[in-house]
């Protein structure tokens, strides 16, 4: 078999053994729907509430793509200033990293006073959770340039803006991309978390309403949405990722 | 930085292009201060290659980087050109002992770097980074990321990025040292070409007696840290050099002095 094929065909037989065991329990166990619903009776479920499926995971989308958005533009100047000025470095970066012993989902009823229940609240919440690690591995791309390229813009005497934007935010260009990823997937928790917390809409609210109902197949189908949903927007960070860094080696394709 | 002392230096013919004059560096770490170079004094004319010789960590690292203004020197003097350096100035050239090249950047955009900085990326520079990199046999790996390069390919790239803008000095810190020894020899000839169609002055550190001598017109032999200068060593081999001069009576002499000096060959 071709490595390509096998790349793309194991992956598929996995998930169809998954899919079948999964099939055959419900089957021969005579499982309750309410408990587990066959793979059949979600896919049903997903046709017939496509509709609703895709509405609600569209803001769920929003909630998570603002979110993710605005811990990048917010995450990056400060760990910039953090990398830059040693005073703002000690004054408060401890506090920042304090201030992650703090479940975040303990945090969402608060937001949820101060924002209400529309999307700002659960844009917050997205965003509360994906900025850490924007921070801390901007801040380690940023620190980690390495210190001959540094010399050598010494020697030409380059400015500091040259220096930053020619060597030092390029060479954190990596670790800037692997926060990133991490955030992105943080960001679609957030948004549900908010969602669960208080809300009228979104793939959250869907599954909680469609929990309470018994409907277990619209939940299970709004789960495999919000997974895709994770997927999608990973997709599009290492999209971004391959179109930023063209010189970057594929790592994707290594393991 | 004084107008009139350079027309000086210039005017008079026998004066030196580079002088280092008792120059001392103290590293001051919170245990205790720590002397990495004591006393060191030599001088060299414009179009010399020197190298500067010396056990691994022995301190010949620093007076690079103090001839490049990069580090201060604690005590003494160094010039160029009859200026007096101490901050970075225009006009040096760096190699690295790893090509430290900029990975995000073609082999081309990594070349140019230097005259991007200094506002002159135009056509002429161009025209004169395809030049050289046809110089060192990289024509046709322009548009080439460096990772798709070998180590010898990247440090030929870092070559011709420490020449591009025409410094008035190279300063190459064991920029071979990395590589294997077949393509280090074949990066000493290299680096000799390129010096025969730049002119450059070129400060080598190195820390292998046979490279020393097979490049330099001087050899500064030092000590282990501090760093003191024990031996001065003129190569009087003519240029061109080739795999032959290594085998001449007189290169062998001068690697018997050098060991000597360095008290790894015993008399």
């Amino acid at each position: 078999m071709s490595k390509r094929a096998s790349h793309f065909l194991y992956p598929l037989a996995g998930t169809l053994i998954i899919v079948l065991a999964w099939h055959y329990y419900v089957v021969l166990f005579h499982v309750p729907v309410v408990v587990l619903p066959t793979p059949m009776q979600v896919l049903q479920a997903m046709v017939q509430e496509s509709r609703a499926l895709l509405e609600e995971g569209w803001i769920t989308a929003l909630e998570c793509i603002y979110g993710f958005a605005l811990a990048m533009a917010i995450g990056i100047p400060i760990a910039v200033t953090m990398t830059y000025s040693r005073i703002a470095n000690q004054m408060f970066y401890p506090l920042l990293v304090a201030s992650q012993s703090i479940p975040k989902v303990a945090i969402a009823p608060i937001l949820l006073v101060w924002f209400g229940t529309g999307l700002k609240s659960k844009l917050a919440m997205a965003f509360v959770i994906a900025f850490f690690p924007v921070v801390v591995d901007t801040a380690t791309g940023l620190r980690s340039t390495s210190p001959e390229l540094l010399e050598l813009a010494r020697s030409l005497q380059c400015s500091r803006l040259q220096t930053f934007f020619k060597i030092q935010l390029p060479s954190a260009l990596p670790s800037i991309f692997s926060g990133a990823k991490i955030a992105v997937t943080l960001a679609v928790i957030g948004a549900v978390i908010g969602e669960f917390i208080g809300s009228n809409e979104g793939l959250g609210n869907l599954l909680l309403t469609a929990n309470s109902q018994l409907n277990t197949p619209l939940v299970w189908a709004a789960l495999i949405v919000l997974s895709v949903l994770g997927m999608v927007l990973y997709g599009i960070v290492v999209v971004a990722e391959k179109f930023l860094m063209p010189w970057a080696v594929d790592s994707t394709h290594k393991h | 930085m004084n107008a009139s002392a350079t027309k000086d230096a210039k005017g008079a013919g026998a004066a030196p292009f580079g002088r280092i004059v008792n120059v001392t560096k103290t590293f001051f770490t919170a245990a205790q201060p720590i002397s990495a170079v004591k006393d060191v004094s030599f001088q060299f004319r414009k179009g010399d290659l020197i190298s500067l010789l010396g056990p691994s960590g022995c301190g010949k690292t620093t007076v690079l980087k103090m001839m490049g203004g990069l580090i201060p020197a604690t005590g003494g003097l160094l010039e160029l050109d009859g200026k007096a350096i101490n901050a970075p100035f225009p006009g040096v050239g760096v190699v690295f002992q790893a090509p430290t090249l900029m990975p995000w950047r073609s082999v081309l955009g990594n070349v140019l770097f230097p005259m991007e900085v200094l506002g002159k990326n135009d056509a002429r520079a161009k025209a004169r980074a395809h030049e050289i990199l046809k110089l060192v046999g990289l024509d046709g790996f322009e548009n080439a990321y460096p990772r798709e390069l070998s180590g010898g390919m990247q440090q030929r790239v870092a070559l011709c990025r420490a020449i591009i803008h025409e410094p008035s000095i190279l300063l190459m810190d064991e920029p071979f040292g990395a590589l294997d020894e077949l393509t280090r020899l074949e990066m000493n000839d290299l680096l000799l070409d390129l010096r025969r169609v730049t002119g450059a002055t070129v400060l080598f550190v190195t820390h292998s007696i046979s490279e020393a001598i097979y490049l330099s017109d001087q050899v500064v032999v030092f000590s282990k840290r501090p760093a003191v200068i024990v031996k001065e060593l003129a190569v009087d081999i003519p240029y061109p050099r080739s795999s032959q001069t290594r085998f001449l009576p007189e290169f062998t002499e001068l690697e018997r002095q050098a060991g000597v000096a360095l008290g790894i060959v015993h008399q």
